[in-house]
Parts: C-alpha cells; sequence; structure tokens
C-alpha cells in the first residue's frame, strides 16, 4: 500500500537467551492505513508484541532485530539513532500498556505525567499543557478534571488509570497508537469502556490504532482488519468481514473453535491440543504442524509463505484451498 | 457513542502532597516522635553546644576532682576536674560532624558506585560488586585505625576513613532498587513515551529510590556515631583535651570502681541517642515504604 501510514516488511527479531537462541519474530510484513484499527491477535508468545515494540526500538538487551524495515511517514523506524526514535515515540506513535496499576510513576501527581510527555516533547507550553490535560481528563471521562490533576495514581482505580495511560499517550495527538492488551488487566465492564474510549479517539481525531491482543472477541469487535500471528509469523491477514465470513487458516479456525460466544450456547468449546512452539531454529517448516488436524508431510518440510485469495485475505497454509473446501 | 462518564463519588479523595501523608503515617508512631524530639535537640545541642556551655572543653578545676553532680557542676566533673556537662556539649558537636560528614561520605561513592553497576550491568557490574563483597567482608573497624593512624586524627581523617569503610550498604541497596526499577512497567511505558535515558533516571528512578535511600541514610548514622566513639575508646579520636564520647568512656572505665557515676551520663546520653537514631529510621521506614496494613 502506497498510502499506508507504517509498513512493516519482513521483520525478524532474534532472542539470545542463555545458549539458545530463540526466533521470536520471522519475516512478518504488514502495514496500517491512517485511520485505520488494526488488530494483531496470537497467543502469549506469538510475538505479536515483540513485533511492535521492535519497531519502536523498545526490545529488550538480549534481542537484536536481524532483518526487515518499517517505513513510518517514510522514514525506517529501524534505521534511526536512538534520539531520533525518543522524538517519534509518544508524539507521532502513542503507546499504552497492559498493566494499568504498575505503568504510572507513583511518587507524581497524574495530571504532571500527562503534561510532562507535551513538555518532553514541545509541543506545548506549560500553559497549553495544562490547559490541555484538564481537557483530556474531561474526554477521558474522568469527572472533576481540576481536582483529578493533582491526585496520585494510588487514588485512582485500574479502569481510571488507563484513562490516564491513554490521555498520556494520545497528549500529542500521535498519528499512531499502539494498544498492547490494554484491557487484559481489567474487568469485562471496563474493558467495554476502554473499548468504547478508543473507538471514539479513533473517530474524532481519525487515529491509527494498533491492537496488540489475544482475545479473538475484541479483535473482531474493535478493529477493522485483522492480523493472526503464530510463532513469530503471520498466519492469516483479513478483514474483519472475512474474518467472519470465510477464516482459512487451520490455526485461525481452532482459535475461533476455543473460545466462548454468547448464542453459541449448543457448540462445544474445543481446546487446541499441545502448547504453542518456541522456536530455537529458524522455521523452515510450518510452526503449526504438531497441532494442526489438516497437516501433511510437505508442512513438516517446507514454510507456507502468505497467499493471497482476494479482498486483501492473506492466508499462510499449504492447504488453505482444501481447507476452506472442507469447511465451508 | 459518548465517553462513558463515571458518577462523582460521594466521598473523594483530597488531593494531599505525599510528604504530608507521610508525616501523618510518620506521627502515628510514638516511638519515633520521641526519637526525633531528642535527635532534633542532640542535633541543637551540636550546633549551639559550645556557646551553651558553662565551662571551656580544656578548663580544669583541681579543687573539684572527682564530683558527683552539684549545681556548680550539673553532672558533675572528672579526674582532672572538667566539667562533665561542658565536655559532652563539646563531644556531641564532634559526634555529629563526623556523623553526618561520613555517612554523606559513605552515602555518595555508594550513591555512584551503586547506580554505575546497576546501570553498566555485564562486567562492570561484577567489578563493582566483588568490590563491594570485599568491603563487606573486610573488618571495617580496623581498616579504620589503620586509616586513621597513617593520616592522622583530625576532624577530617577520621571522617573519610569512616565514611570510604561503610559505603558496601548502600551502593548494594541503591544497586538493586535500580535493577527492579529499570526492568519496570513504569519505566518501559516512559521509553515507550519518548523518554530518555537521563529524563528517566532523573524523573522516575531517582525519586522512587529516594525513600528508600532517606531510610538508608537514617539507619548508616547511628552506625558511624559507634565507629567514631570505638575510634575514640582506642584513643583514636580527637586529641586531647577535646573531648568525646569515645574519650568519656574510655576515661571513666579506667575510673570505674571508684567513681562509677562518670560512666553514666556520658554513655546514658549516647545510648539513647543511638536508640532514638534507631527509631527515627523505623519510623521513616515505614512512614515513606508503607507495606500496607494499619
Amino acid at each position: 500500500m502506497a498510502d499506508a501510514l507504517l509498513t512493516v516488511e519482513n521483520l525478524a527479531v532474534e532472542f539470545q537467551r542463555n545458549r539458545d537462541r530463540i526466533y521470536a519474530v520471522n519475516g512478518v510484513s504488514f502495514s496500517i492505513a491512517p485511520g485505520e484499527a488494526l488488530g494483531i491477535v496470537g497467543e502469549s508468545g506469538s510475538g505479536k508484541s515483540v513485533t511492535l515494540l521492535s519497531v519502536l526500538g523498545l526490545i529488550a538487551e538480549n534481542g537484536r532485530i536481524t532483518s526487515g524495515s518499517a517505513v513510518f511517514q517514510g522514514r525506517d523506524l529501524l534505521k534511526l539513532r536512538r534520539r531520533e526514535l525518543e522524538e517519534i515515540r509518544g508524539r507521532d506513535i502513542g503507546m499504552i500498556f497492559q498493566n494499568p496499576m504498575t505503568s504510572l510513576n507513583p511518587v507524581m501527581r497524574v495530571g504532571d505525567q500527562i503534561m510532562e510527555v507535551m513538555l518532553t516533547h514541545h509541543v506545548a507550553s506549560p500553559k497549553e499543557a495544562y490547559r490541555r490535560t484538564i481537557e483530556l481528563l474531561e474526554e477521558m471521562g474522568i469527572p472533576e478534571p481540576e481536582v483529578r490533576f493533582r491526585n496520585y495514581p494510588h487514588e485512582f482505580s485500574g479502569g481510571m488509570r488507563q484513562r490516564i495511560m491513554i490521555a498520556i499517550a494520545i497528549a500529542c495527538n500521535p498519528q499512531l497508537l499502539i494498544a498492547d492488551e490494554p484491557t487484559t488487566a481489567l474487568d469485562v465492564t471496563v474493558q467495554m469502556q476502554i473499548l468504547s474510549l478508543l473507538r471514539d479517539l479513533r473517530q474524532t481525531k481519525g487515529m491509527a490504532v494498533a491492537l496488540i491482543t489475544h482475545d479473538f472477541g475484541v479483535a473482531a469487535n474493535f478493529c477493522d482488519r485483522l492480523i493472526v500471528m503464530y510463532a513469530g509469523s503471520v498466519v492469516e491477514v483479513a478483514s474483519r468481514a472475512e474474518f467472519i465470513r470465510r477464516p482459512m487458516h487451520p490455526y485461525t479456525l481452532a482459535l475461533k473453535e476455543s473460545i466462548i460466544e454468547v448464542g453459541h450456547r449448543h457448540r462445544e468449546v474445543r481446546a487446541i491440543p499441545g502448547m504453542a512452539p518456541v522456536l530455537t531454529s529458524p522455521p523452515n517448516f510450518c510452526a503449526f504442524a504438531d497441532r494442526c488436524p489438516f497437516a501433511i508431510d510437505r508442512c513438516r518440510n517446507e514454510r507456507p509463505q502468505l497467499r493471497s485469495f482476494g479482498n486483501g485475505h492473506g492466508v499462510a497454509c499449504h492447504r488453505a484451498e482444501e481447507v476452506l473446501e472442507l469447511v465451508h | 457513542m459518548a465517553v462513558v462518564l463515571e458518577q462523582s463519588p460521594a466521598v473523594r479523595p483530597r488531593p494531599q502532597s505525599r510528604w504530608l501523608q507521610a508525616w501523618r503515617r510518620y506521627s502515628r508512631n510514638y516511638f519515633a516522635v520521641a526519637g526525633l524530639i531528642w535527635v532534633i535537640l542532640f542535633l541543637l545541642t551540636g550546633i549551639i553546644g559550645p556557646w551553651i556551655a558553662p565551662y571551656g572543653y580544656a578548663d580544669t578545676d583541681f579543687l573539684n576532682v572527682y564530683q558527683g553532680p552539684s549545681w556548680q557542676h550539673i553532672m558533675g566533673t572528672d579526674n582532672l576536674g572538667h566539667d562533665m556537662f561542658s565536655q559532652i556539649l563539646w563531644s556531641t558537636r564532634f559526634a555529629i560532624e563526623i556523623a553526618f560528614g561520613a555517612t554523606l561520605v559513605s552515602f555518595v561513592i555508594g550513591v555512584i558506585l551503586g547506580l554505575w553497576a546497576g546501570l553498566a550491568g555485564g562486567i562492570t557490574d561484577m567489578l563493582i560488586m566483588r568490590l563491594v563483597d570485599f568491603m563487606y567482608a573486610f573488618p571495617s573497624y580496623f581498616l579504620n585505625l589503620i586509616l586513621v593512624v597513617k593520616f592522622g586524627r583530625g576532624l577530617l581523617p577520621i571522617l573519610f576513613a569512616i565514611g570510604i569503610t561503610g559505603w558496601a550498604g548502600y551502593a548494594r541497596l541503591i544497586r538493586s532498587l535500580v535493577l527492579s526499577l529499570r526492568n519496570s512497567d513504569m519505566v518501559e511505558a516512559a521509553r515507550a513515551l519518548g523518554a530518555s535515558p537521563v529524563h528517566i533516571a532523573r524523573k522516575y528512578v531517582f525519586p522512587n529510590v529516594m525513600t528508600n535511600m532517606v531510610v538508608a541514610l537514617a539507619f548508616g548514622i547511628p552506625y558511624d556515631l559507634t565507629a567514631q566513639a570505638a575510634l575514640s575508646v582506642v584513643g583514636l579520636g580527637p586529641a586531647p583535651p577535646m573531648p568525646s564520647f569515645g574519650n568519656l568512656v574510655a576515661n571513666a572505665n579506667a575510673n570505674i570502681l571508684g567513681y562509677p557515676w562518670l560512666l553514666y551520663f556520658p554513655a546514658g546520653i549516647f545510648a539513647l541517642t543511638l536508640l532514638s537514631f534507631q527509631f527515627v529510621a523505623d519510623g521513616l521506614q515505614e512512614a515513606l515504604n508503607p507495606k500496607g496494613g494499619n
């Protein structure tokens, strides 16, 4: 896509753990259009967080980006120097995290923390930053913003803290907001509130959102387009409608079988047998083969490439056509 | 769809500075408050003691040696007729200078090496921590003795001798705090929002370890007071006639069979001071790093 906001191409990330080399991300490509909501779905350890963290240069010291590019507004983020990347983080790309209980600085008033990011990036004078902070708190649905400005994080609930994290992340009006499991630590009602807050923000500010989640339901509910990751590779990418109508990859199918949905009372919930693998060698096979009911010899010897099935629907499976026929 | 607005709470937390909150927790601990009062008195005495002392520290009164407490000498006199009260006032000043100075020296060395080890990691960390282990293992009193014998028994040599033997604990504490903070969600979030390493150190790491440092300092001061007194006991304190708690106790010890009261005032006051510092440190620990409960 020529007009994409962020284009990640063939990204690979490795981690060194004691003697082992872990292949966490193996040639991932995707793009996010301006204003789009992209869901990145996968189990723990599927490489979904690492993919986006490495784009921002935030992976741990034992991690290494071995190939790929990530072009954001015409600049390859992977080639930028630390200082240049720091300028982009928080200003052009905002980020919120899984655990709002521990992500705020406990010794700083929350208002100061929201102001701080604007002052760090020189997007506002202290006076403007204060005014905007009050506005943001109001937008986040926090009552009595002038009073709450002066409270410390421990005086807020988890949902309120996540709202404050969001306020910090969007304070500089970024074009892209990366939300790394933003609702996982919150209870279900608060989860819905936070998601509808994010949806409003996307509509009013035209901000693109990359939602990283393990919850297929949340992703299908929130996103225009979904990417399913498994063992550091993209196994399927499609629009929400396509995903609901004809999911193709055996892993996606299994994932859908394994979640409990309202109204599917008579459907059996089936767990996926086995565990997600940790790759200690580069995958020249299909990583899902061991858990896949459709697996054939070819799956264990040749890595499936992402193939297009029209409508922007891509699947990385040797037997995608047969699966499609069998299931639908 | 509009943002879901939460109801204004019926009872809302009144914004209150964290120091005020800490003070409220502190003031509930009566031992800590009593300790603080004694410590403040002790500090005041150290500052204004020489002006309120009824006699000079070198004044002797050979007609009134070995006196018990009287109106003329409220804490009695020693074998040379020194006024015990004045001697204690002067000792206090010396004790405070040494204790605070030496603690500051240890603290600065400890913070620098601890931060360095924690932030640099790898081989630097390893080398610094082995040095810390060495300092822990080596008897610090012995090292104090060697340094004071080598560099003299003035204020500064004693101060530095105690200072450069006592930093290992601070270094270890700071390093562990830095390590745990470095991988915290909070620092990761700050990095994701574009904070530079310097900014993170200043706004995130330092304020969050500061309370621990204050507590460590409060525990460190009585330790250095003891170290200084221990040097004086073996005659490596300030040169006579300048008194110090160690000298006074050592002198009293020599006369303990005939004149035991010589020991009561200096030893008693010194012990109370140590205890008070301990109470203050405990109180600070509880007030600044509350672990729930209560």
